[in-house]
This record gives structure tokens, sequence and C-alpha cells, in this order.
């Protein structure tokens, strides 16, 4: 297959290229970027005129409820929402039923989604068996499986005393740990920030020390170790600030946030809408502006879906007792560009943000249009508006606090290793 | 936002909470529950305003007072209630809350009155039903209890008149309080200038003070020339965590004595939700004693929720 895009705006942001070009990709391989190979005869041209041609976005987060959580969502329905949100490359916590903890379940994981050729899987291994948080898992043999990194998911439950040896061990095969920062213990029961919200809702409340007694003590286990470390779904103003300063210390930290978090805060839960009901809780407006600048500023490396699709009864009960979490990969790329348009940042820092940024963290050959590289791209139409409804939503789960909003930006292509896979 | 006590018309279509209500509906209510206090006093204690009416008492948290104060005022508005005590029937048998709802909906309900554990699940209900059902909220977990607000204010407005030159503290666990934060709504929105809570801080919530109040942790200084002093019930279980050391320790500092409430004005009035914990919050001298207004508010509660009731009905 010979497939020629024509005339889209390139933006490539690990090659730093901004500009119109031709993108021509034979056989699921990027073979040329601005001038075609002498005599390039396409089976197919995409005529991309007034729209952006990026790299596939990379999505650090997505829930993919296989195995075992099927009546929520499937493999399937889930990997063509990700292809609909212009995502080739996407990381899935372990947190299934049961849990991402042996080579087996890893490989069958694997396995399926190869089958449905679309979007590339990399599972997260478990940190701990069964995820309690107790015993470590075989990690040198999930990496062989095909796990690119460790976590606990949303799972804390981490003892000081295994989280060190823990990421001793992974540090020594070198491998990344992924890890929430919230010390379960603060956060006990809470449901909401620990703000004038929850204080006029009555919602029991997670206060802004859960996050940053368990960052530093992360913090100070990788200075300890050297243990390569990420940050997931970072919440707080104090939060970032400790990252940063991490950072700057030079401590191989990396960290991401999820796309809610950029735009939401406490206020939007309203009265009680539990499609605000997530994980970590959405805080206050300070803590989303920190976040913002965060991700400006490269503390914040990259920005994830978060998806986490729930079953429509778990959310139809009052707020403390839904489920928490959003289905949010189909808006992924059309909220990163709303952010990037309210601060006023150019498209490609943007792009940048769930491409190669992501990319990068995963350790993973993705996140650019290299020549030679794998055909994963979007193409998407960067002025269209459109209405985000439950009907339109490919993801099993409908339950996104941004229902009926009107976002701008739509994927009309992706592709993944040169196969069309969405088309609008 | 849509406020979503209000209908279209900006009547009252639901009682949620005391929150974000305009002062004329909170007066309306207690004014309407004024012409109530008669009814309730006579030989016999029935209008026929809410003939044919259902009503539902919905109490999927157990209650005894609450639920029959609200039985009680619907009797007298002649309206038909059934009282359903749902933690012990479809609840166990794995049916939701939403479907228990609509099934009475489809037996015709008017009226719903909720009382439930979990914050907001009065407003969920009131999102989900048929749009001519009312929904009145009977507490919702430490959200909002407004009916109790509304017959402490009568009470209030009974015994000291005028909301606008008021001192008023409220005495207690205010963090798990649902009956509070209604308190709190109510006075600011009556226009009530100075309202306190007093309490330890392992007792309050993050930011109460823009709700509007202003925050003691010493009862001493609290209490100091307020008109109006409403204690909270402190329930037992706050002393099985970290919250607080002992019923004493609590008593000694927070418990409400002769001796405390003699730094209030001396015309002052004590009032309490019920039910009472003599000696833990509240000294049985000072409950039982002349400036206590507490069996009163229990008369007003019928009258109270006969004005929601009726009002409700009527919009």
């Amino acid at each position: 297959m010979r497939i020629l895009i024509k005339d889209g705006r390139v933006i490539d942001p690990e090659n730093g290229m901004d500009a119109v070009n031709d993108v021509y990709i034979v056989a699921g391989k990027i073979v040329a970027v601005g001038d075609g190979p002498d005599s390039f005869q396409a089976n197919h041209v995409i005529n991309a005129r007034g729209l952006v041609v990026c790299p596939g976005l990379v999505d650090l987060s997505v829930r993919l409820r296989e195995p075992g959580l099927q009546y929520k969502a499937t493999l399937e329905s889930e990997m063509k929402a990700a292809a609909a949100g212009g995502i080739t490359s996407l990381a899935c916590p372990p947190d299934t039923d049961p849990p991402l903890d042996e080579p087996g379940l890893v490989e069958m994981l694997k396995d399926r989604a190869r089958s449905l050729n679309q979007a590339h899987v990399y599972p997260i291994g478990a940190l701990t068996q069964g995820l309690k948080g107790e015993r470590l898992t075989e990690m040198a043999e999930l990496h062989e499986a095909g796990c690119v990194a460790f976590s606990q998911s949303d799972k804390l439950l981490l003892g000081s005393r295994v989280m060190m040896q823990a990421m001793q061990y992974a540090s020594t095969f070198n491998f990344r740990v992924w890890l929430r920062p919230e010390d379960d213990g603060i956060a006990d029961s809470g449901v909401a920030h620990d703000g004038e919200v929850a204080t006029r809702l009555g919602l029991p409340a997670v206060p802004v020390c859960a996050e940053t007694i368990a960052l530093s003590k992360i913090i100070l286990i990788a200075k300890g170790t050297g243990a390569k470390v990420h940050v997931c779904r970072i919440s707080s103003a104090e939060g970032v600030a400790m990252v940063r300063e991490a950072r700057q210390q030079g401590l191989p930290i990396t960290c991401d946030v999820a796309v809610n978090h950029i735009h939401l805060s406490e206020m939007d839960i309203s009265f009680f809408d539990s499609n605000c009901h997530l994980i970590p809780p959405l805080r206050g407006i300070s803590d989303r502006d920190a976040l913002r600048s965060g991700l400006v500023d490269g503390t914040i490396d990259a920005v994830c879906s978060d998806h986490a699709p729930v079953d429509e009864d778990a959310k139809l009960v009052p707020f403390g007792e839904s489920e928490a979490g959003a289905s949010c990969i189909e808006l992924l790329l059309s909220l990163v560009l709303k952010w990037a348009e309210e601060i006023n940042i150019p498209l490609a820092v943007a792009v940048a943000k769930v491409t190669s940024e992501p990319a990068k963290i995963l350790g993973v050959e993705a996140g650019d249009l290299s020549v030679g590289a794998a055909a994963d791209l979007c193409i998407f139409d960067p002025e269209q508006h459109w209405r985000v409804e439950a009907s339109m939503l490919r993801s099993q789960g409908k339950n996104t606090p941004f229902l009926g909003m009107e976002l701008q930006g739509k994927v009309k292509y992706t592709l993944a290793n040169g196969i069309i896979v969405y088309e609008d | 936002m849509n406020n979503p006590q209000l209908n279209k018309n900006g009547k009252l279509q639901h009682l949620l909470t005391t929150e974000g209500l305009p002062a004329s509906i909170l007066l309306k209510i207690l004014d309407t529950a004024e012409s109530f206090v008669g009814v309730t006093q006579r030989d016999i204690k029935k209008v026929p305003l809410l003939r044919g009416k259902a009503i539902f008492n919905l109490f999927f948290e157990p209650s005894t007072r609450t639920r029959t104060t609200f039985e009680i005022a619907a009797k007298r508005l002649s309206a038909d209630i059934v009282n359903l005590n749902i933690a012990a029937s479809s609840q166990s048998k794995g049916e939701t809350m939403l479907d228990t709802v609509n099934n009475l909906s489809a037996m015709n309900a008017d009226m719903f009155i909720v009382r439930h554990s979990q914050s907001g699940a009065a407003h969920l209900i009131a999102r989900h039903v048929r749009p001519e059902i009312h929904v009145i909220n009977a507490g919702d977990g430490r959200h909002a209890h407004p009916t109790q607000a509304l017959l402490d204010m009568f009470t209030i407005r009974r015994y000291k008149r005028d909301f606008h030159n008021l001192r008023v503290a409220i005495v207690g666990d205010i963090l798990h309080s649902r009956v509070a934060r209604s308190q709190i709504h109510a006075l600011t929105t009556l226009g009530v200038p100075e309202v306190r809570v007093i309490s330890p801080k392992t007792l309050l919530p993050t930011k109460v003070e823009r709700l509007g109040v202003h925050v003691y942790h010493d009862m001493e200084q609290g209490l100091k020339d307020v008109d109006v002093v409403l204690m909270l019930r402190l329930q037992n279980e706050r002393m099985l965590g970290a919250r607080l050391p002992s019923a004493e320790e609590y008593f000694k500092h927070y418990g409400l004595t002769q001796e405390k409430l003699a730094l209030a004005k001396h015309d002052a009035i004590v009032m309490h939700p019920g039910p009472m914990n003599r000696g833990i919050e509240i000294d049985s001298a000072v409950a039982d004693g002349k400036q206590s207004v507490i069996l009163p508010q229990v008369t007003f509660g019928i009258a109270v929720r006969m004005a929601v009731m009726a009002i409700l009905a009527g919009n």
C-alpha cells in the first residue's frame, strides 16, 4: 500500500517541523516527508489541505478494561475509540482483573490488541503481585512479555520499605516505575478535593497533603536509589512545585497530568455531577492553573487522557458512591488544543505533549514522523467544531464531564502502521 | 448554573438545600408556617389542602423522629402518606435507588421525602423524577437538612422577631453536620449579620469561613454576647477515630453548661435539633432550663413541614 498525504500542515515536534508538506507512506512506513521518491505512484491519496498532519497520539493512561472488566468496556470498543481520538500508541495500567502481574496475561493482552490491528498497546506491569503492595512481581519476565514500565495504578497501598525496594529492584534493570502520588491513609475515603466545594456539599475530602506527602516520599527514595520515576496524574500546585524542584536537582523524574485536570476544578462538581468524580480529585482553580503552567515550563512532560470508561449505572448513584473515572480518550486532542489556544502557545508545543514527549517516557519508537518510522499519524482539522454527545462516543463509557460542550479540533483520519484505522 | 430547586417560573419545585434560595422563598415558608401553627393547636388538627395527594417517605437511612414529623405534617394536610423503610427492603435486594424511585413514580407519587446517608442523594433523585413530582430533602449525608434549618429559623423568628440584629453561634461537629450547613445558609440569607461556628479543629471543614461564618475554637469567646445558641448532636462514633479523645474532654470544652451560657446575652435562646446527648454536648440543666426552646422547635417543625409541602404542591 502506497499512501500520499498531500498538502497538510505537517507538525512533527521531534524533528522541529511545522510546514505544509506531503507525507509519503509505503508498506506501513514513512518513506519521505516533503519531496517524494521519484515516480511515486500512490494507491491512495489523502487530501490534507487545511488539515494538520501530526504523529499519532501517544496516551500514557488508557484503561481498556481487559482482562476481566468487560462489562465496563471491551478491547474492541476502546481501541475503536482510541482510533477516533487519533491515538496510535497507548499505555494501559495494570489494574485489570486479574491485574497484569503475570507474563501470560500480558502476552494475551498484547496478542488480542495486535489482532485488532489498531493502536499499539504498551502494558504497564504491576509493581507488586496482585497490586497488593507486598511482594514484587517478576519485572524482568514481565518486561520480556511486553511491559514497558511498572506501577501500582490506583492501588497505592505501598509501605515505604516496599516502595524503596521496588524502586531499587526496578532500577537494577533500568525500568521506570510509575507512581501516582497519594498517601491512602490521608486520602482515606475522600471523594473530592478538600476545599470549599467539598465543604459546601458535605463530601468526604482528600487534602492536598495526601499528594505532597506521597510525592516527598517518592522523590526522596528516587534520590536515594537513583531509580527512574514517572509521576502519574499530578493534581496540585504544591505537587507541581515539588516536581519542579526535584527536576532542577537533576533527579530522573518525569511527570504527566490528566487532561481533565488542566480544564476542570472542584467548581465543576456543581450539584454533585458524578462525571466529575475523578481520581485524583479535581482541585482548586489555582491548582488547575499551576498544572497548566507546569505543562508549559516542562515540569509536566505529557498530558494523558486517563481514560476510564465506567458503566452508566455506576454513575447513577450519589456522588460518594459513584465509581470514579471519566471516558476521555476521544477528547484528548481537542482538549489539548483548547489548552494551547487558551494560553496562546504554538500548536507544535501542544502536539508534543501528546506525541513525542509521552513517547520518550514510554521509551518506545513513536510520536514522530521520521523517515523509516512506522506510519502512525493523526490528521485533524484544527478549525472544525464539534459537540460532545454520548451517542457519538465510540467508547463504551459515556461518562465525561465535557458532555454537551463544544470543542474545536476534530480528528479526520488516523493511520496506524500505514493502515487507515479511522476516517471521519 | 441552573438552580435545580426552582422551576422555570422561578418557583420552588424541590426543597433540597437552603443554599441558593432567595430570602423571599425562605420567608414565604416561614409565613405560611405561621398560619399552620394555629391548625396544629386546634382540636381538629387537619386541613384539606393536600387531599388526594400521594406522598412517599423514602428513608434510605433509619430515622424515627424526622420521618414521624413529616408523616404528621402530611396527615394534617390530608395527604396520603406511605412510609418506606428502604434500608430494610429493596436496596438489600440489590435494587438501585433510582429504580426504587421509578417504581414509586409509576404508582403516581406526587411528592418524595428523601433521607439518605450520602450527600447529594436528594439532588440525584430530583434530577431523575418526572417534572410534576416534588422532592423534599429530609437529610442527605453531611450536605443538607433544609426543613430542620427552616424550623430553626422559624423558632428564632418567634423568639427574636428580627434576623437583622442577631449574633448566632453554632456549636459542635460542623464537619459532619448537614444541619449546620443548612443553618448557615439560611441564617446568612435571612440577613443575620454575625454567624459563628464553635468547634475543635478536627470537627471543622476546610475553608468553612467561605460560607460566611466566623470561626471560634474557644467556647467562652464564641458564646460571648450571642442571642442564639444552636447546639449540634455529637455522634458517638466520632470518638472511635482520632478526631476526639473522649466524651469527657469534649464536654469540658464544648459542652453547653449554665456557666458557659451565662456568657451569652441574658435572654439568649438555646436550640438543639435532637436527639440530644445529655452530658456530652449539652448539660441537662441547660436542656431543661428556661432559656431552652428545644421542645417548641419540635412543635414548630410540624408547621414548617406542612408549609413546605403545601407550597411545593401549589407550585
